[in-house]
């Protein structure tokens, strides 16, 4: 089992590192926020498979938490930024 | 191996495939919109089968409960980033892709 995590492991790191390149070369501003989004997710699968194979899972699961919801706080806020629409009028 | 852990095996397996598949959908569809389709559901999908595997694979402890924490967290938040980004693009105005076909048709119409 400990051969198959790492296995895994090293393969949701491939992948994300491929993603990184939509973050470096996307087209506009908004595929890169996406893509950011997508590696932040992986990056906290990532955090919880790496405590899975230290033998340290009580303590990676909270900084992956804290990940989770920082990554979703990131992406709402770019969002808000980057929105250059028209101000309803009330 | 016990039950469980052809259990969390099988459910990581899957896992990993619809990473690969939101991964893919991301680097080679066209347009802004539909990398949003590839990154809203897959994406989700994936996170949520490899941490429902890392669960069955820890057993009952205090850990499981925080990685289920995580599980429903992901569930509901991102979806909704996606749909947020994607809302902002298309205030900002910018236009889907169509096929060059439908773009001339489209044009002689005007």
């Amino acid at each position: 089992m400990s051969s198959f995590l790492l296995g895994i492991t090293i393969f949701i790191a491939v992948l994300t590192a491929t993603c990184l390149y939509r973050v470096a070369v996307g087209k506009t501003i908004f595929d890169r926020i996406i893509a950011a989004g997508l590696v932040g997710t992986n990056g906290f699968i990532l955090l919880t498979l790496i405590g899975f194979i230290f033998g340290r899972i009580d303590m990676f699961v909270d900084l992956a938490i804290a990940y989770a919801l920082l990554n979703f706080v990131v992406v709402i806020v770019l969002g808000k930024y980057f929105d250059r629409g028209k101000e309803k009028q009330p | 191996m016990s039950v469980q852990t052809i259990v969390a095996i099988i459910l990581m397996s899957a896992g990993g495939f619809f990473l690969t598949v939101s991964a893919l959908g991301l680097l080679r569809l066209p347009d802004f919109y539909a990398r949003t389709h590839a990154v809203g559901k897959s994406e989700t999908l994936g996170s949520i089968l490899i941490l429902s595997g890392l669960a069955v694979y820890n057993g009952w402890e205090l850990s499981t409960i925080k990685i289920l924490f995580i599980l429903i967290f992901v569930l509901i938040a991102n979806p909704t980033a996606t749909h947020a980004i994607a809302r902002a693009a298309l205030r900002t105005g910018l236009q889907p892709w169509v096929r060059k076909q439908q773009q001339s048709n489209e044009a002689r119409r005007k």
